[in-house]
Formats: structure tokens, C-alpha cells, sequence
């Protein structure tokens, strides 16, 4: 009896041991560098000196600068998540409850644009909102402008090449919890007096929770970590917290700053996700991705 | 309560003609069951009825209005899907007074209402338990529950027992009966169970790929079957081609080789027509084998080449000539055996004449 308890104890976590292996060699030990060099100083470009010292953190933590960073990502992630989840539920709902016989194209066609790079899909918003681009070219086309209107590098088309890039991830969480529902619930609710609005809000909608949750807090963590699209398609003032990580470490290669800071946004992206969790109920969130 | 009735009711999917021209009255508070084989077009006629589907032709009419425009959510109809379709994230108690709030039911008669309706499925005290908490015969019930409680006009039940085993479906059978006996509601009840359609029915619809083959009470459908697939598809039937040897004003006399001249009462060959030729039916029951030393009149010499004991049953499969029929004898002892010389008697009044097959 006591053999056979410990032997099953143990199962588990030779089972795992290859993918805690691999975690610890390829996670782990990486960010534990990282961590080490957070605590370093940086004393010129690309010089290092190495002690043990919170400067670093002590100017994250102080500097105001950092601090309309992180209000910035987190209102623009927070936009793009709305969105996003507005934006996806609609196709999401269309492909579930469509009676289309061949609904994995539907699918295929949303899986596709991943296999062009996202920094390709991101670019190519600029001939469509660039001065030479599509929109421009129409006004000018009607008469309607003599001069190239700027539509680009504001906030607005950093949001649209958020959404464009991510939309998928949201629709496909959204897709696979309709999937899941019973397509009688609704009709049920229907025959019962609900209208064809309170159906949804009633029993669809509340089952489709954990897809919807699951997708949004894909889309959040994504547009929050996330520095390229603001690269491309913002302005000067269109920064996230990313793009500091990536100013300090490509620009002014001050290898500790950039480590305190990545640390920093691995830290609020775990705690939104931890928060999340709780407030959601964490199998809620797993019962979307089995 | 009220009335439903079919006016040339068709359905077309694409190519697919789920129901031909169908025209069918059931009767305010009777109990009318839709039977026919898979795919012929049971669950399309109530989710037409209950407005999940739209007729391509015809008019659907309920207590004298006819109900073809109007939407879904105002039919007031109680439907019990096939697998219950029970909201899963609400409890019991909501499921069953869902249809309450949009009837602006008051929260504390929906409680009592709700109290009421588990009464009389016979399951009270489960109002705060989860469907998935629930065993399929109980989740059963609280569909039930849910659609009388809304007092509808018209219940509609899509083959409400079949996802249920054997002992369990006949208890539900006898109880689901009793039910509509009580609140006297007009109920379409659909089933591809013959036992289920004869035992609870006030009037068999028998449906063929879309076509209502005939319409009468069980005992009617199941004397005097109107064609050959209700013959066929209620019970077991022998069909021996025949031909009409002549007509009185008891019966038309059919002639078979097997069994010679029968006389078939006029009641039982109403499909006949005057036609020429036509099937005698006999019921495997009204088939009965006795010793080949004691000749009766209207029987055959006959072998039995198999035999399937079914404790007071025995079911056999005779030949006579090289005609293979069935026969279902009620009996006590020994039955015959396989290679027994017997013979095989009918009762002209027992037997029906149908038209001739056309293949
Ligand atoms: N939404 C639909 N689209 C296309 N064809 C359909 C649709 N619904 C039903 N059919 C077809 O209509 C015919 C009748 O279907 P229906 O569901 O009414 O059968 P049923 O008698 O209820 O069968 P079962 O006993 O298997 O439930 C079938 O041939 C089916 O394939
Ligand atoms: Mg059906």
C-alpha cells in the first residue's frame, strides 16, 4: 500500500521531467541571466561594470518617464483587448454556427495569414494608410484632397495593426467555446420566449465565457509585450513599454537597464494574468483551451 | 390547450424533400404520435410546428389561427428536445422557470410554479442541483418540466425516452402518460418505437420518407394498415401475392397459392380498391401451427425450419411450397422443432388485403 502511494507519487514528475528539462535550459536559466544582469551598472555604452547594486530598479521604480509607459500599455491594451473581443465574437459566431459544409476553409482562411510574418502584415497597413497608399489615392482620385492627408504614425493605426495581427487568436478561443455549446441551448431558449437577442445574452453568450476570457487575455498579453507594431505603425509619442526594453538594449546598449525592465513588464504581465486567473477562475480559462 | 392542424405542410432542404404535402389534424388535448423510421421527417414537422423551421409550403395552424408568421419566441409551445438541451450553467431551478420571466411571472409564483411542475415529474427538491448532476432519466423529467410549467399550448416531445434504457424508458413511457393525462395539454409526441407509439398513443401518424403513409387510432393502424410499409414496419406481417378470385358484400375473396380462397372482410380491404390483383396480410400472431394430423379449414401444410423460443412466445419461420412465413404462437409446453411437419391455419376476418406491390 505505502509502495504503490509513492510510486504514483512519483510518476507525475518523471513524466514531466523532459519538459521541466527543457523549461529549465531554455526558460529558466536564460531569465535567471537576465535577472543577474538587472543587478549590474551600466557606466558607457556597452560597458558593464558587474556588482550588486538597485540603481537600476531604483530608477524604474522613481522615474516618471517608466510609469506613463506602463499607463500607456496598459490603456492600449486594454483598448485593443475591447475591440478585439467586439471585432472577433462576430466572425467567431458566424463560423460556429454557420451551416456551410466545409467550415474548416473557414477556419484555414483564418490561420492563414500566419504563415506570412506579422512584420510583413504590419507593413503593408502603410500602403493603405501611407501618403502614397490606397486611402490617399482615392481621395485624390474623387477630388476630395490636393494634398496627401497624413493618416499614419498616430495611435489609431498602431491600434488597427494590433487588431489585425491578433484578431485571429481572439476569434479562434471564441470559435472553439461556441463549438462546444449544444446548438439545441438556443432554440431551446427561443421556444421558452426568449427573443432572439435575449437567447444569446441568456445561454450563449454566458457559455462562451471561457473562450471569450481566454481570448482576451491572450490579445492583452500580446499587445502588452509586444514593441514592433508601435514601431512601424506609430508616431514618436505611440511608445509601449516594449519599446523602451528595446531602446535601452538596441539603441543605447545598456544591457542592465533593459534587463530591469524586462523584468519589470514580466512581472505586471504575470500579475494581470494572476489577477485574471482569480477573478476568472483559472479552470474556467483552461476548460477554453482543452 | 389547442388544436393543431397541417395544411399541405411541405419541407424542402435544397433537394431533399423532408416532408411531402403532409395534412394532419391533432385533435385539442389528445395525445398524437408522429412514428416513422430515422430521416423521415418526424423532427422536421415539430420544429415546423414549433417555428425553428419554416414550411417551404403550406399552412400550420394552432386553436384556429394560423401560425406561420409568427416568430419562435410568441407560439408558446413546450418543446422537449431529443437530448434535453438543459442549460448547463444554470441550476435546475432556472432551467425550469427560464420560460417563467419572459411570461412576467412574479420570482415568488415562479418558485412556487417551479415547486410545482418538480411535483409532477415526481422529483422535488432539486431546484439548486446542476443538470450534469442529474442521470439522464431525471434530466429527462426536468425538460419536461421546464416545458409544462410555461402552460403551453401544444407540448412537443422529439423522441423524449430514446436516450434512456430499457426498464427506465417504460417506467417514463407509462409516466410521461399520465402526465398528459393530468394536464390534458395537446401533445405531438415523435418516436421511430413502435411499442412506444401503440402503447401511449390516442392517434399514430405513420410517416415514410416524408409521406404520412396513415393516420388512425393504434389499434386501426395496426388491424388494418393502410399500405404495405405500415403494414411492414408495425409488427410482424407475412404479404403473399394475390389474386381477387371474386367479391360479396362480406369481403373480397383474395386467392393465394398457399392458402387458396380467403375471404377478407370489406373493412379490411378499404386500399384495395377494385384492383385485380393484391397482397394478402396475415399477422405473424394470427398465424397458428398446430399438429399436420388435424386438418382445419383456411391452413396449409407447412415445415418449420426455424424456431426462436421466447419463453410463453415462440417465434417460427415455416415454409409451405417456397413461401417462407413467420409465425408468433402464444405457448404452453413444448414448442415445435425445427423439421416438424405441421399446419398453419388463419382467420379470414383476422387477415387485410392491400393493394399489389409495384416493384
Ligand atoms: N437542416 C437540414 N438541412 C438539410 N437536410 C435536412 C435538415 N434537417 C433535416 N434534413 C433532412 O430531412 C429529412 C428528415 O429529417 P428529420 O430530422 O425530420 O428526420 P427524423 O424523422 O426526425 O429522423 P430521426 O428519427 O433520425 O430523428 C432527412 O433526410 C434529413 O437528412
Ligand atoms: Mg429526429
Amino acid at each position: 500500500m505505502m509502495q504503490s502511494d509513492q510510486s504514483a507519487d512519483k510518476r507525475p514528475w518523471a513524466l514531466l521531467s523532459p519538459s521541466l528539462f527543457a523549461i529549465t535550459i531554455l526558460v529558466v536559466i536564460p531569465m535567471a541571466f537576465i535577472l543577474v544582469y538587472s543587478f549590474y551598472e551600466n557606466v558607457d555604452l556597452a560597458v558593464d561594470r558587474v556588482t550588486f547594486q538597485f540603481g537600476n530598479w531604483q530608477e524604474v521604480m522613481t522615474d516618471g518617464y517608466y510609469h506613463t509607459a506602463i499607463w500607456k500599455t496598459l490603456r492600449l491594451s486594454v483598448i485593443v483587448t475591447v475591440l478585439a473581443a467586439i471585432l472577433g465574437y462576430i466572425p467567431a459566431y458566424f463560423i460556429a454556427m454557420t451551416k456551410f459544409r466545409d467550415k474548416w476553409l473557414l477556419l484555414l482562411l483564418l490561420i492563414l495569414p500566419f504563415w506570412i510574418s506579422f512584420i510583413i502584415r504590419t507593413l503593408s497597413w502603410i500602403h493603405i494608410f501611407g501618403n502614397q497608399g490606397a486611402l490617399n489615392g482615392l481621395f485624390r482620385l474623387l477630388g476630395l484632397t490636393d494634398a496627401p492627408l497624413s493618416l499614419m504614425y498616430n495611435e489609431f493605426t498602431v491600434i488597427i495593426g494590433f487588431i489585425h495581427v491578433f484578431l485571429p487568436y481572439m476569434i479562434l478561443n471564441i470559435y472553439v467555446s461556441l463549438e462546444g455549446i449544444d446548438e439545441n441551448l438556443e432554440p431551446a431558449a427561443r421556444t421558452l420566449g426568449a427573443t432572439p437577442w435575449q437567447a444569446f445574452r441568456e445561454v450563449t453568450l454566458p457559455l462562451s465565457m471561457p473562450g471569450l476570457a481566454a481570448g482576451c487575455l491572450l490579445v492583452f498579453v500580446l499587445t502588452g509585450g509586444s514593441y514592433v507594431t508601435p514601431l512601424i505603425l506609430g508616431g514618436p509619442g505611440d511608445f509601449l513599454f516594449g519599446n523602451l526594453i528595446y531602446d535601452a538594449v538596441v539603441s543605447e546598449l545598456n544591457w542592465p537597464m533593459g534587463a530591469t525592465l524586462s523584468f519589470t513588464l514580466l512581472f505586471l504581465l504575470g500579475l494581470v494574468v494572476v489577477l485574471y486567473s482569480r477573478l476568472m477562475g483559472l479552470n474556467q480559462l483552461s476548460k477554453a483551451f482543452r | 390547450m389547442a388544436r393543431v392542424e397541417l395544411i399541405n405542410i411541405q419541407k424542402s432542404y435544397g433537394s431533399v424533400q423532408a416532408v411531402k404535402n403532409a395534412n394532419v389534424v391533432f385533435e385539442e388535448g389528445s395525445f398524437t404520435t408522429l412514428l416513422g423510421p430515422s430521416g423521415c421527417g418526424k423532427t422536421t414537422i415539430l420544429r415546423m410546428v414549433s417555428g425553428l423551421a419554416d414550411p417551404t409550403n403550406g399552412d400550420i395552424v394552432v386553436g384556429g389561427k394560423r401560425i406561420n408568421n409568427v416568430p419562435i419566441h410568441k407560439r408558446n409551445l413546450g418543446l422537449v428536445f431529443q437530448n434535453y438541451a438543459l442549460f448547463p450553467h444554470r441550476t435546475i431551478g432556472e432551467n425550469i422557470a427560464f420560460g417563467l420571466k419572459y411570461r412576467g411571472v412574479s420570482k415568488s409564483d415562479a418558485q412556487e410554479k417551479v415547486r410545482h411542475s418538480l411535483d409532477i415529474v415526481r422529483l422535488p427538491g432539486v431546484e439548486d442541483r446542476y443538470p450534469q448532476q442529474l442521470s439522464g432519466g431525471q434530466q429527462q423529467r426536468i425538460a419536461l418540466a421546464r416545458a409544462i410549467v410555461i402552460e403551453p399550448d401544444v407540448l412537443l416531445l422529439d423522441e423524449p425516452l430514446s436516450a434512456l434504457d430499457a426498464n427506465l424508458r417504460e417506467d417514463m413511457r407509462v409516466e410521461l402518460k399520465a402526465i398528459q393525462d393530468r394536464i390534458g395539454v395537446t401533445t405531438i409526441f415523435v418516436t421511430h418505437d413502435q411499442s412506444e407509439a401503440l402503447a401511449m398513443s390516442d392517434k399514430i401518424v405513420v410517416m415514410s420518407a416524408g409521406v404520412v403513409e396513415q393516420i388512425g387510432a393504434p389499434d386501426e393502424v395496426y388491424n388494418t394498415p393502410a399500405s404495405e410499409f405500415v403494414a411492414t414496419f408495425l409488427g410482424a406481417s407475412n404479404l403473399l401475392p394475390a389474386t381477387v378470385a371474386g367479391r360479396n358484400e362480406t369481403g373480397v375473396i383474395m386467392e393465394t397459392p398457399e392458402f387458396g380462397k380467403t375471404c377478407v372482410p370489406v373493412a379490411r380491404s378499404i386500399t384495395l380498391g377494385d384492383a385485380a390483383k393484391g397482397q394478402l396480410m396475415i399477422r405473424a400472431e394470427n398465424l397458428h401451427l398446430t399438429k399436420a394430423s388435424i386438418t382445419k379449414i383456411d391452413s396449409a401444410n407447412a415445415v418449420v425450419e426455424a424456431v426462436d423460443y421466447q419463453g410463453q412466445l415462440a417465434r417460427y419461420f415455416v415454409r409451405i411450397g417456397n413461401t417462407q412465413l413467420q409465425a408468433i404462437n402464444m405457448i404452453s409446453g413444448r414448442p415445435f422443432s425445427a423439421g416438424d411437419k405441421v399446419n398453419v391455419s388463419l382467420i379470414p376476418e383476422e387477415c387485410s388485403a392491400l393493394p399489389a406491390n409495384d416493384t
